[in-house]
C-alpha cells in the first residue's frame, strides 16, 4: 500500500507520520509542496504543524499551494487523504470538508491526551475496529469546530461527524470539549466519507513505552481496510 | 489605485480575543463597551485606475484567500 505525506513549509509532524506509517506496512513517500504531481498512492495525508507560519489564518495559504489541487482531485475521484490537525485546518480551507476552526475558547495552546469517540464506522478509516473509545494527543491552538446551523444540519443528516471529544468511558459532555467545538466535534469527513480531518494526532500513539497503543490500532486497521 | 478590504467577524461567530480586549480595556476603566469585535485590514495597491475595476480585483481576492466566508464578512472601501 502506497501512501503520500505532504510537507509544506512549517509542518512538523510530517516525519512522525512517515515513521507511523511505515511502521504499519506502508511504503510512505514524502511530497514537497510545490511539486505538481502525486505519486500513485493509496492514501494522502495531510500533516500537522503550521504551515506558512498559520498566516492569514491557519491552513489557508496551504490549500492554495501547488500540490493542493492534485490532492483536491485525487480526493474528488474517491481517493483517501488524512489531514490531521493543521491538515485538518487546511482540508477546511480547501472546502473538501465543511466548516472553519476557530482560535480555541479559552485562548490556550491545548498540549495533552484526550479521549474521543467515534461515531461512524462505515467507511474507511474506522471499519473494522472493535472500540469506540480511542486515547489520542492534540496540540493546537486554532482547534474549534465551527460552522453554519444549516452545514450543521447536512453534517449530521449525512453521519458526516467522525469523531467527538468525550471521556475514557465515551461520554460525549461539554466538560470533556477542550476548546470549545460544537457538539465536542473533533472530527468530520466530507459527504463521500473518504476525506476525514481532525485534530487528535493518533501517530502519537503507536509505541507502548512512550505514549500508547491506540494510534497502533488505528494505523494497523486502516491499512488492512485499503488492502 | 489603493483599495482597502475589511474583514469581519460574522455576527454569530465567537470571539474569544475580543472578549479578552474588552475584558482589558474595562479594566483599564473604558467603562462604556458594548462589545468589542476583532477583524483584519488590507490595504492593496492594486495595478488598476478603473476604481470600479480595482474593487473587482480585491473583491475576488476576499472571496479566494483573504476572508473565509463561513466565519466573516468582508467590505472594500478605495483609499486613492
Amino acid at each position: 500500500m502506497n501512501s503520500s505525506v505532504i510537507t509544506f513549509p512549517g509542518s512538523n509532524c510530517d516525519r512522525d507520520m512517515d515513521v507511523a506509517l511505515k511502521k504499519f506496512g506502508f511504503k510512505n513517500k514524502m511530497v514537497w509542496h510545490d511539486d505538481k504531481e502525486l505519486p500513485k498512492s493509496d492514501l494522502v495525508v495531510l500533516p500537522g504543524g503550521f504551515s506558512y507560519g498559520d498566516y492569514l489564518r491557519c491552513g489557508s495559504m496551504a490549500s492554495k499551494s501547488q500540490i493542493m489541487q492534485s490532492v483536491i482531485n485525487f480526493a474528488k475521484s474517491g481517493g483517501l487523504v488524512l489531514g490531521i490537525c493543521n491538515g485538518f485546518q487546511i482540508l477546511v480551507e480547501t472546502g473538501l470538508v465543511p466548516g472553519v476552526l476557530l482560535r480555541n475558547k479559552y485562548l490556550e495552546f491545548i498540549c495533552k491526551n484526550v479521549y474521543v469517540k467515534l461515531d461512524n464506522k462505515k467507511n474507511p478509516y474506522f471499519k473494522n475496529l472493535d472500540k469506540d473509545v480511542f486515547e489520542f494527543h492534540i496540540a493546537h491552538n486554532e482547534g474549534n469546530y465551527f460552522c453554519t446551523k444549516d452545514q450543521l444540519k447536512e453534517i449530521e443528516d449525512n453521519n458526516q461527524i467522525a469523531i467527538y471529544y468525550c471521556n475514557n468511558e465515551g461520554k460525549i459532555e461539554e466538560e470533556f470539549n477542550p476548546n470549545g467545538s460544537i457538539k465536542n466535534i473533533a472530527g468530520i469527513f466530507n459527504k463521500e466519507k473518504n476525506v476525514l480531518g481532525m485534530m487528535p494526532h493518533p501517530e502519537r500513539m503507536i509505541d507502548s513505552s512512550l505514549s500508547g497503543e491506540d494510534g497502533s490500532l488505528f494505523f494497523k486497521n486502516l491499512i488492512n481496510n485499503i488492502k | 489605485m489603493k483599495i482597502s478590504a475589511i474583514i469581519t467577524l460574522k455576527k454569530d461567530v465567537l470571539d474569544p480575543q475580543g472578549k479578552v480586549i474588552q475584558q482589558t480595556l474595562e479594566d483599564m476603566s473604558f467603562k462604556n463597551i458594548n462589545e468589542v469585535r476583532q477583524g483584519k485590514y488590507f490595504e492593496i495597491d492594486v495595478n488598476e485606475t478603473d476604481p470600479k475595476k480595482a474593487k473587482e480585483v480585491v473583491e475576488d481576492m476576499c472571496k479566494k484567500l483573504l476572508a473565509n466566508l463561513v466565519i466573516e464578512n468582508y467590505k472594500i472601501i478605495e483609499i486613492q
